[in-house]
């Protein structure tokens, strides 16, 4: 079931008919085996901010190299001589947005789109998306982890803390969810 | 043998071998796609799980952690994986539940997380890209501010590597099966309020599910009777690297001791004591009485049976401060040397036996103690030779020699075996 925007859809690079996405549970099974492989051959599961994080050091490493130095939560991913870029998570993170854009390339999802509720403007809708995105990564590095690193590759080794900040995602956002049902519905 | 995780990705940096980058980009090529078809692109299919209309989001993620977690549990039981080398988060409850919350509300008002949010700006959604720019931002932000609460992020309610099965005392086959068990009903009821809210019609859902949902169990009971594998187990099919003569050597645990690689003179102890590069972690397993006696300044008592109890911590703290040693010692080297077994048995890289134990130390350090008497007559092995005048502890001289003053001899066993960081975000 995709909804595209109504008013200003164009055509994706190889004008295909989207298809339909996969049943759920086929979804959830696929990404379990491949958060299963990721474990069982290299030790660690798979995340998103962790990798964005590095990607954000080396920048600041590039424009301000002094600044790292003297922030100890930055010395850590990229002080003295050490190179941000060199973990696990950095791979990861640009397999996932080539991937994602494979799979949509295939399926005919390959288009520029805004998804947003019905009565909500685009410009209140990219304004939510970025405060949204803002809030969600402030969090997620809180948490030492975002739903990929924590919720879900903690989930699966059953790490506690991991449980614990699951329950408190979807509970902030059951939460807030009431007073944004007009944004959404 | 047990040969997951490949040792490429746990005792070597990854630029070692160019390759791993592959592996982990491959990695992250199929959890983008994964995401991608099962819509996780599109922000009006995430949110609906909020308004209980789609329930996506709760199928998707539990199905994956269910189905990772009973293939991971099933490979430790039959011996495949080393669940010890496997990365568990770090439980830092307030951190998490703060963090969680916030990041709940970010979901909601944005309609992505930060995976989901890179897939779809990825297919040119352009809320995705600018929830992406937004997490960015976000990220700069926490880096710039954590200062402001830098000791409450690091130690508040710090747990290390802590899992369900230590939180409950349950056996890993019994969590596994609950938490499918649980999975199941959430997405029995998922689907209720999907009936119900979301008015779906479940009689075109797929019948297949249910043999799905079947699979999940069946796996699920095998993790549990066979049941993971015992420390001794692991110790059986344990190999550990040793460099000799500048060539690595693999060779059974038994072999490693028996070869005395690990064993070192306590001059070695005294001198990387005395090495602000190292942490060294020194294991006192005699019981109480001893221990009180007399012990080395900075040993912890952990009782030889407390040793397994021990483990998780370690664990954390070894993964944290690589340039961790671990020295056990006893008053010969029979205590000592079983928790050398449990220890390495369980994972912890760099763990060492102190060469003939306290007696030894106490023969080199402080055979020119009036206070400290050799015991006359016959001892036991792995009994105390030496004889106290009261349990003065770590306050004789012996406890705590000063390493610029002793130049000893001996051959130096240590080998600092320094283990890939696996927690990539900024806790490494």
């Amino acid at each position: 079931m995709t909804t595209a925007a109504p008013e200003k859809q164009k055509h994706g690079l190889f004008n295909r008919p989207a298809k339909p996405y996969v049943h759920p549970y086929v979804g959830g099974a696929l990404l379990g085996l491949v958060l299963f492989l990721a474990f069982l051959i290299t030790r660690n599961g798979l995340g998103a901010s962790g990798g964005l994080n590095r990607l954000i050091a080396a920048g600041e490493d590039m424009i301000v190299p002094g600044h790292i130095d003297q922030t100890p939560y930055l010395l850590k991913l990229a002080g003295g001589d050490r190179n941000p870029l060199d973990d696990w998570s950095v791979p990861v993170v640009i397999g996932a947005i080539v991937g994602g854009a494979v799979s949509g390339l295939i399926f005919g999802r390959f288009k520029p789109e805004l998804n947003k509720g019905p009565r909500v403007s685009n410009r209140t809708r990219l304004i939510m998306a970025f405060l949204g995105g803002a809030i969600m990564a402030y969090g997620a590095r809180m948490a030492r982890g975002c739903t990929s690193g924590q919720a879900l590759s903690g989930g699966a080794v059953l790490s506690a803390g991991s449980w614990a900040l699951m329950m408190c995602i979807f509970a902030g956002a059951y939460a807030l969810a009431y007073f944004l049902r007009k944004f959404w519905n | 043998m047990t040969i997951f995780p490949l040792q490429q990705f746990v005792s070597q940096a990854l630029s070692e071998n160019w390759w791993t980058y592959l592996v982990f980009g491959l990695i992250g090529f199929f959890f983008g796609f994964a995401l991608e078809i099962s819509g996780f692109g599109n922000s009006k299919k995430l949110a609906a799980q909020f308004y209980f209309k789609d329930l996506t989001v709760l199928k998707v993620m539990f199905g994956a952690i269910v189905t990772a977690m009973v293939l991971i549990f099933l490979s430790s039981a039959m011996g495949i994986l080393d669940f010890s080398l496997v990365y568990v988060p770090e439980t830092y409850l307030w951190p998490g539940i703060v963090g969680g919350v916030i990041m709940g509300i970010g979901f909601i008002t944005g309609g992505f997380c930060p995976g989901t949010s890179l897939v779809s700006a990825a297919t040119l959604k352009i809320d995705g890209i600018f929830f992406a720019l937004g997490v960015l931002f976000g990220i700069w932000g926490f880096g710039e501010t954590v200062d402001l609460y830098w000791n409450w992020w690091n130690t508040n309610s710090y747990y290390g590597r802590l899992t369900l099965m230590d939180v409950f005392h349950l056996p890993t086959g019994v969590v596994v099966l609950l938490v499918v068990l649980m999975a199941l009903f959430m997405f029995w009821g998922g689907e209720q309020l999907e009936r119900i809210i979301g008015k779906r019609d479940l009689q075109k859902e797929p019948r297949q599910r249910v043999f799905g949902a079947a699979a999940l169990l069946v796996v699920a009971l095998a993790v549990l009777v066979i049941g993971q594998p015992t420390t001794a187990d692991k110790y059986a099919r344990l190999m550990l690297t040793r460099e000799i003569e500048g060539e690595k050597v693999q060779m059974p645990a038994e072999e490693i001791l028996s070869g005395r690689y690990v064993q070192i003179h306590p001059g070695e102890l005294l001198d990387n004591l005395a090495d602000y590069r190292l942490r060294v972690v020194m294991l006192d397993v005699r019981d109480e009485a001893d221990y009180n006696l007399f012990h080395i300044r900075g040993a912890q008592h952990v009782p030889l049976v407390d040793v397994p109890g021990r483990v998780p911590g370690l664990i954390s703290q070894t993964t944290a401060t690589p340039n961790t040693i671990i020295v056990v010692m006893s008053n010969d080297e029979d205590a000592a040397t079983d928790a050398w077994r449990a220890l390495v048995a369980e994972g912890i890289p760099n763990v060492y036996i102190l060469e003939g134990g306290l007696n030894n130390w106490i023969a080199i350090f402080g055979h020119d103690d009036p206070d400290i008497t050799p015991t006359p007559g016959p001892v036991a092995d792995d009994d105390l030779r030496y004889t106290f005048p009261a349990a003065l502890g770590d306050r004789y001289d012996a406890a705590r020699p000063n390493p610029h003053e002793w130049e000893l001899e001996y051959t130096p066993r240590i080998q600092l075996q320094r283990r890939r960081s696996p927690s990539g975000g900024g806790c490494g």
